[in-house]
């Protein structure tokens, strides 16, 4: 067994994760092959096509045809890892993600890296909002959100055991570590970082650490013991952690870099709505594009901030005496 | 004429007779099919095509007849397959870029034996395993699922570099067979400029070239042009031949393989080939026929293939010898 890396604990982005990962794959699987659009020092797979220039493609500003690549390259027994940012991989190149790729149930992995407004500068036209909405009403396709470098390497390093599709969306800038150690594994994809009673935050990538931070300031402002849970796959979401914190407090906020209609909030009010019925708020992007700024302005700009999810669950706090109620048909749980 | 609206007497398999079963791989070699067999079986997978789309009432026959020489050539000569194994590592590949010719490969892939001849008229019915553009999960033979444009021509990149890294580029050819619509799509120009990037020497370009489309002629929708020289001036080995006639298109098949880059057929076709009521007219593609269109292609290509059944019989065995 290969050795594993020591866990970061500096902040340090996503990406690296997967390119870091995406080496070592190579090094243990002969068949793993890696392609890019003119983005590999972007989104680090470059590390991959430096050890392993004879298996890595890089297909210049062709997304698109980078994708029906991957399909052939699967087709043919390779295990292909596709990376570009998010706005290409899911909005350029959708109908070929679509036919080639999941229609087909290839073991394709397409690494999208940039997702969000956190990219900052290059503005609109490159910050990728509705991605996870994208991937998640795609059928068959697993849609991973890691939240920090720790379990970002691990859900790369774990994505070749996996048979299915993957859409796996990472992040331009550094951001605080969650994970003290790299993960043994990312199983169903929820995770409790911080147990509570009264409400649930729940929470998707790069909005994971800040969720934490809403927490302690909710401790020891409000005296408000808030759960926290790292939602790592969105689809298919593991509802039973979810509903038991839910139905634990009561009451939950959603916390994504995304649009809050398609993304993580939709994701979790489903479950919600059809077996626990509970106030759910969202804290995410509206019905609105990016702009240019640094990436944490853009952050503070579009309110994806600790404060702006402890803040919800503040308004969320007021009303749960008055909205809150006992499960009437809702599951039991032990 | 018999009566049209009898839709069993049109779509019952008659038993075609048949001078030779097609060879399987391990028979060929020195008994490759002769150009005037590969014309008859041309006829017969266009029958099947009739056949399938009568019953199915949905799909489209045009854009299937006039591929239906090129995919005879591919099947029954220029390709290495077996449909008792067909994911024997070393095959050659055939991807239909242009999906929506389906009937065309699935009655090539029946008269093979991947699946029952009698599979056919099942094709785009709920539960079939035919459906109406190629899926490489359902159907034997199929190497990728296709049926939106021009996203064949990477896919058979992506196979070719696959294969180069298993050490199959020497042996195993990619055949991909375009559309004029493929043409239109850009991604079919990056997958060219990708495909001499890479070097790949076993990817052969086929185009159907049969100037008609869904709204009109592509002269009048969106003329693709001189598609021989668009993919010469990126770099490919470029030929134009007529894609009706057997000689030519198996001398040009055969010859892409010992061309040690990309190459490509531009084939000029015409849609609905061999069924004289639509051949190159507007306004039949992705219509099935009629029940008495059906059966007058039937009477049509029956007398076609008594014909050439018959020349076959009086040439003597295969070849003309042994």
């Amino acid at each position: 067994m290969p050795s594993e890396p020591e866990a970061k604990t500096e902040p340090i982005a996503t990406r690296h994760a997967y390119g870091d990962a995406l080496a070592e794959l190579g090094e243990r699987h002969e068949d793993v092959v890696a392609l890019d659009a003119d983005l590999a020092v972007s989104t680090q797979s470059i590390k991959f096509g430096k050890r392993f220039p004879e298996r890595f493609f890089n297909v210049g500003a062709a997304e698109a045809n980078m994708m029906s690549m991957a399909c052939g390259l699967a087709a043919t027994g390779k295990v292909p890892y596709c990376s570009t940012f998010a706005i290409f991989a899911a909005g350029r190149a959708y109908d070929q993600v679509r036919l080639g790729i999941a229609h087909n149930e290839l073991k394709v992995r397409i690494g999208a890296s940039h997702g969000g407004v956190s990219l900052g500068e290059d503005g609109a036209s490159h910050q990728m909002i509705e991605d996870i909405a994208l991937m998640r009403a795609m059928p068959r396709m697993t849609v991973v959100v890691p939240a920090d470098y720790n379990q970002a390497y691990r859900a790369t390093l774990e994505s070749y055991e996996r048979e299915e599709p993957m859409y796996m969306r990472f992040g331009r800038p550094a951001t605080p570590i969650v994970y003290d150690e790299i993960p043994e594994t990312i199983d169903g994809g929820v995770d409790v970082l911080r147990a509570g009673k009264d409400i649930t935050l729940i929470a998707t990538g790069h909005m994971v650490w800040r969720a934490i931070e809403a927490a302690e300031s909710l401790q020891q402002q409000d005296g408000v013991d808030a759960e926290v849970l790292n939602v790592s796959i969105v689809k298919p979401l593991d509802s039973e952690p979810i509903l038991e914190s839910l139905s634990k407090t009561g009451l939950g906020v959603t916390a994504e870099e995304h649009r809050v209609v398609g993304g993580l909030a939709d994701a979790v009010r489903e479950v919600a709505a059809e077996q626990h019925p509970v106030p759910l708020f969202a804290v995410g992007m509206g019905d609105e594009f990016g702009i240019s700024g640094t990436g944490e302005a853009c952050m503070e700009h579009f309110g994806l901030t600790a404060r702006a999810i402890a803040d919800r669950a503040r308004e969320a706090m007021v009303l749960k005496p008055i909205v809150s109620r006992p499960p009437l048909f809702g599951p039991e749980w032990t | 004429m018999a009566a049209p609206a009898n839709l069993a007497a049109v779509t019952h398999l008659r038993p075609v007779p048949d001078p030779k079963p097609p060879p399987r791989l391990a028979e060929r070699g020195k008994a490759q099919p002769q150009v005037a067999e590969l014309e008859r079986w041309a006829t017969v997978l266009r029958l099947d095509c009739v056949r399938m789309l009568a019953v199915a009432k949905s799909g489209h026959l045009d854009s299937s007849l006039s591929a239906a020489d090129i995919v005879a050539a591919l099947y029954y000569r220029v390709l290495r397959h077996d449909s008792e194994n067909p994911d024997w590592r070393s095959r050659d590949r055939f991807v239909l870029c242009k999906g929506h010719a389906a009937p065309i490969q699935y009655a090539a892939l029946a008269q093979h034996g991947y699946f029952p001849l009698q599979d056919l008229t099942g094709v785009r019915q709920i539960g079939a395993q035919l459906q109406g553009h190629p899926d490489m999960r359902r159907t034997p033979g199929i190497e990728v699922s296709t049926g939106s444009l021009g996203q064949g021509l990477s896919m058979s990149l992506g196979i070719c570099l696959a294969l180069r890294l298993d050490g199959l580029d020497d042996t195993a050819q990619v055949f991909g067979l375009l559309s004029d619509g493929d043409c239109q799509e850009g991604q079919t120009w990056e997958a060219a400029t990708a495909a001499v990037h890479f070097g790949v020497p076993n990817l052969t370009a086929i185009v159907d070239y049969n100037h008609l489309q869904t709204d009109g002629t592509t002269e009048e929708i969106m003329d693709i042009g001189d598609v021989r020289a668009k993919f010469e001036a990126f770099g490919w080995d470029s030929v134009q031949i007529d894609g009706h006639d057997m000689n030519e298109v198996v001398e040009a098949l055969e010859r892409s393989r010992t061309v040690r880059k990309p190459a490509a057929i531009i084939a000029q076709t015409k849609k609905g080939k061999g069924v004289s009521s639509m051949e190159g007219r507007f306004g039949f593609h992705g219509k099935p026929p009629t029940p008495e269109q059906a059966a007058e292609a039937l009477e049509e290509l029956m007398a076609k293939l008594d014909e050439q059944t018959a020349a076959l019989l009086e040439a003597g065995p295969r070849g003309g010898g042994e």
